[in-house]
């Protein structure tokens, strides 16, 4: 195969990693909004953790990116 | 034509300067850093030079940055955090206003080079060794070591040591990633609206979705700029509460 091809599909293959971080941060909103919605008291205290929790899942994805970024770039 | 969505984040050199072998030179990363400090230095300056005791629009807002800051680190460090607070509140508002001046069209996003956010992740983890260690001497290993049975601690252990080392690279790898991928998805999408644009006849008209794109993601991306700056801030916060405090309050 040839190398430039090869690269190209590498880094498509990098960028399945946003799949995982879909499910991911589509599970701490989900999870977030139905605890909220049976304790509306407690949620705005937790609301600070969500946001935690949203970024340390975002950036599975973009780890992702990153391999993408170097596999396109600095080979 | 082709447009190259990496060329926005190349520091070019302004001023060439070599010292003993080493290149330090004045680049356009260091003219936004300078900016950047300027920035939060008339903020603040401005903000609290009038001390009135009710505040006005500018004294308000440098008062809700203080609270919120404060705020945070007393809920997550406890009473003795607070003695960090001038080290978070800086790292904060710095990464805060790059995140923010980043986003001006033709400007150049400090944070979205690995050099800067290694260089402060780095820093947090130095203080949080530092404080750690002349606190509890070298008690502070049992930060390494939490309550479980033998026979657990012995998978938990390197885990646990592999999870701090691995801090100051996660650190600095969020804010950077998060930071270049905004900025690449930004001027991938400002290249669809040129590439349509310039294509012709029906499909050059095409080209608005593309930049009502624009629009709806900077509005994306200036949430992500305080969320970073908000989330690297809190994850300092718990660090160094695990250094006060090793397991919990």
């Amino acid at each position: 195969m040839d190398a430039t091809a090869a690269k190209l599909i590498g880094a498509g293959i990098a960028a399945i990693a946003l799949g995982g971080a879909g499910i991911g941060i589509g599970n701490v909103f989900g999870s977030y909004l139905a605890g909220a919605l049976r304790n509306p008291g407690a949620a705005q205290s937790q609301y600070a953790n969500m946001l935690i929790g949203f970024a340390l899942c975002e950036a599975t994805g973009l780890i992702g990116f990153v391999v993408a970024m170097i596999i396109l770039f600095v080979f | 034509m082709k447009i190259n969505p990496m060329e926005q984040f190349a520091a070019e050199t302004l001023v060439p300067l070599h010292i003993a072998g080493y290149d330090v030179s004045f680049t356009k990363e260091s003219l936004w850093m300078v900016i950047v400090v300027g920035a939060i230095s008339l903020f603040m300056v401005s903000a609290v030079s009038r001390r009135a005791l009710v505040p006005g629009r500018l004294q308000s807002m440098a008062e809700l940055s203080y609270e919120f800051v404060a705020g945070m680190i007393g809920g997550v460090a406890g009473e003795e955090g607070l003695r960090f607070f001038p080290f978070v509140f800086t790292l904060f508002l710095f990464i805060l206003f790059s995140n923010f001046l980043g986003l001006l069209p033709g400007s150049f996003t400090v944070t979205s080079q690995i050099a800067v956010t290694f260089g402060m992740a780095a820093v947090v983890i130095a203080i949080v060794l530092f404080t750690g260690f002349a606190r509890h001497g070298i008690g502070f290993l049992k930060l390494f070591v939490p309550q479980a049975p033998a026979w657990i601690l012995v998978l938990l252990v390197p885990i646990e040591v592999v999870s701090f080392l691995i801090r100051p690279m996660s650190l600095s790898v969020r804010l950077f990633a998060n930071m270049l991928a905004g900025h690449t998805m930004l001027k991938v999408f400002a290249g669809f609206v040129i590439a349509l644009g310039s294509a012709g006849g029906l499909l050059s008209t095409l080209s608005v979705a593309p930049m009502f794109m624009i629009v709806a993601v900077t509005g994306l991306e200036l949430l992500i700029a305080f969320l970073q700056a908000y989330v690297f801030a809190v994850l300092t916060c718990i660090y160094l509460n695990e250094a006060l405090h090793l397991h919990g309050h």
